[in-house]
């Protein structure tokens, strides 16, 4: 007969698996702080995604062209599917959508900071595309390797469609250097708002970062920030270059004897104060996020009833 | 008619197909991140790429015509109010969700058997447009009259909704029938779809699906119409604004 393991001795075993480079499914057993953990991660991207819908969906009636009309339409519709995903892979961990969905609304749940920020011009659906996903696709690319199955198979399929994003972005951004002196500044303006708020999309510094020793450890994460952000600012500075823009950071220059850019500090003070409710959008967001869910209840509301009546007349038809 | 002549009124008539299905589909990309869930929110999208595809191809053989400078987007943002020629129910405002699909299936069902005719129009672009057309139509269909049960047979509130949506739709469908000079002289010929041919069909279909989802025929005691004259509501002139804001403010420019 086999002895119960004790809890300590489970996670040894699970750490074990870990490091062999296993991945972990949903039935397997795992340290209740994993679980948290892995479902804290991925509901905080899920949201991300969704929220994210809202900035570039301001846009939307207002692309410039028809074909560009298509492009963005197209790309919202693939981060709510990116945010559908997630939630299906974050209630592989027992936790439903409805409950994802309030956790957000009544502020446990946290989206990225950098949805808070407005669009303002057309130029942000550039900036956006090529910083913001550009930024995503890095973290993503790492957490394809993330010891959660289905968060890591989740990365793989949503890789491949933000590198589009990513590329469609930067050549909305493209074309604007090439247009008019009003056009280059419209851009140029765009790169100087999401910049920062771009660097800031990879967290606190590893030394300030309450998750990433365990998070390492338990292969949920497998780059730190500020690696992950320093891959960004090296990919950043050679295509910004390309088209003649100019990434506002004084501080910015290659480092030889590093092989990457040095860059200037972050202002953390303005990454606090928008994580804490004080950007020019957090409250929009939260607010158009409740209205849509509210205004659809009657419309949940009579499928459900619809589908009651359908199962009552098959029931009756079958007696 | 010389050929020229024939061109034009050929022109004329993808642009008024364009202007359809541009503000059909502008209408319904105003749902992207409103939709009462996420799947549901993902599917109109869909269905609103379709339609700017649609306008897309309709515009592109109005530009070849024209030649020049003329692009699909001449038509979609360098135009005023009372240049296009859509069809007023495509214009009203997206208003809940029962207004949208209620729309959406009364138009459904007429773009379906449209485009069905469409495709033996002795005209080839306007032909193979309407054969890509068709086959998004089917399914646009059955989501929208699947929607017609679900929110008819629904709720005490969906039923109410619905009855409401349709009630205040039911005055724009008329025009939908009718065809003036332009239209007649291309369906004589074979080029354009006599719409008026497609009412009885229409309206077998429709009393069908809403007496399946138990919904009332709304009275026929009020019809508006002036879409295809360019006369048009006041919902239209701020949908272009808003369309056409970019390319307004800095005009002559690449994006
Ligand atoms: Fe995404
Ligand atoms: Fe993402
Ligand atoms: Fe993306």
């Amino acid at each position: 007969m086999t002895r119960v393991l004790t809890e300590a001795e489970l996670e040894e075993k699970f750490q074990a698996r870990i490091d062999a480079e296993e991945k972990i499914e949903p039935k397997d057993w795992m340290p209740d702080k994993y679980r948290k953990n892995v479902l804290r991660q991925m509901s905080q991207h899920a949201h991300s995604e969704v929220i994210g819908m809202q900035p570039e969906g301001n846009w939307i009636t207002r692309a410039p062209t028809l074909h560009r009309k298509c492009i963005l339409l197209a790309k919202v519709q693939d981060e709510g599917g990116h945010g559908l995903y997630l939630y299906s892979a974050a209630e592989t961990l027992g936790t439903s959508r409805e409950e994802m969905n309030d956790a957000l609304h009544d502020g446990r749940a946290k989206y990225a900071s950098i949805f808070n920020y407005p669009t303002v011009t057309w130029a942000d659906m550039g900036a956006i595309g090529w910083l913001v996903d550009g930024a995503a696709i890095v973290n993503q690319v790492s957490l394809q390797r993330t010891s959660y199955g289905p968060y890591s198979r989740g990365m793989v399929r949503i890789c491949k469609e933000e590198s589009f994003h990513q590329r469609q972005g930067y050549h909305i951004m493209m074309v604007l250097m090439r247009g008019s002196d009003e056009q280059k500044n419209m851009a140029q303006d765009a790169l100087n708002r999401f910049w920062w708020p771009s660097m800031m999309m990879f967290g606190p510094h590893d030394t300030e970062s309450a998750h990433t020793a365990q998070s390492m450890k338990w292969k949920i994460k497998r780059q730190t920030n500020d690696e992950l952000r320093q891959k960004f600012v090296d990919q950043s500075v050679k295509q910004a270059e390309v088209i003649g823009l100019k990434i506002p950071d004084p501080d910015l220059k290659w480092n030889e004897e590093r092989g990457h850019y040095d860059f200037g500090e972050i202002d953390w003070e303005e990454f606090k104060q928008v994580v804490n409710g004080n950007g020019l959008c957090n409250r929009q967001r939260m607010a158009h996020h409740i209205k849509a869910q509210e205004e659809g209840k009657w419309v949940r509301d009579a499928i459900t009833a619809y589908e009651e009546k359908k199962r009552q007349r098959a029931d009756q038809a079958a007696a | 008619m010389t050929d020229n002549n024939a061109k034009e009124i050929i022109k004329q008539y993808a642009i008024r197909l364009g202007d359809d299905a541009l503000v059909q589909g502008h209408r319904l990309s105003e749902w992207c991140r409103n939709g009462p869930f996420l799947e549901e929110d993902l599917a109109l999208t869909n269905v609103a790429l379709d339609f700017i595809g649609r306008a897309r191809m309709f515009y592109s053989y109005a530009a070849d015509i024209d030649g020049g400078d003329y692009s699909e987007d001449s038509y979609a943002y360098q135009r005023d109010c009372r240049d296009f020629t859509n069809l007023l129910i495509h214009e009203l405002p997206g208003g809940d969700f029962a207004f949208t699909m209620a729309r959406q299936y009364l138009m459904d069902e007429y773009s379906l058997m449209f485009m069905e005719r469409l495709c033996d129009s002795s005209d080839e672009t306007l032909a193979a447009v309407a054969a890509k057309s068709v086959k998004e139509s089917r399914y646009h269909l059955r989501r929208s009259r699947d929607w017609m049960l679900r929110l008819g047979d629904g709720t005490q509130e969906s039923h109410k909704r619905l009855q409401k949506a349709l009630g205040d739709l039911w005055g724009y469908m008329p025009e939908v029938f009718e065809l003036d000079d332009l239209e007649q002289g291309l369906a004589d010929q074979g080029i354009a779809v006599d719409s008026a041919a497609l009412k009885g069909g229409w309206e077998k279909a429709v009393r069908a699906t809403f007496s399946e989802a138990t919904i009332d025929v709304p009275a026929d005691d009020w019809s508006v119409r002036g879409g295809r004259q360019g006369m048009h509501t006041e919902y239209l002139g701020h949908m272009l604004s808003d369309l056409q804001f970019v390319q307004r403010a800095y005009p002559g420019q690449e994006w």
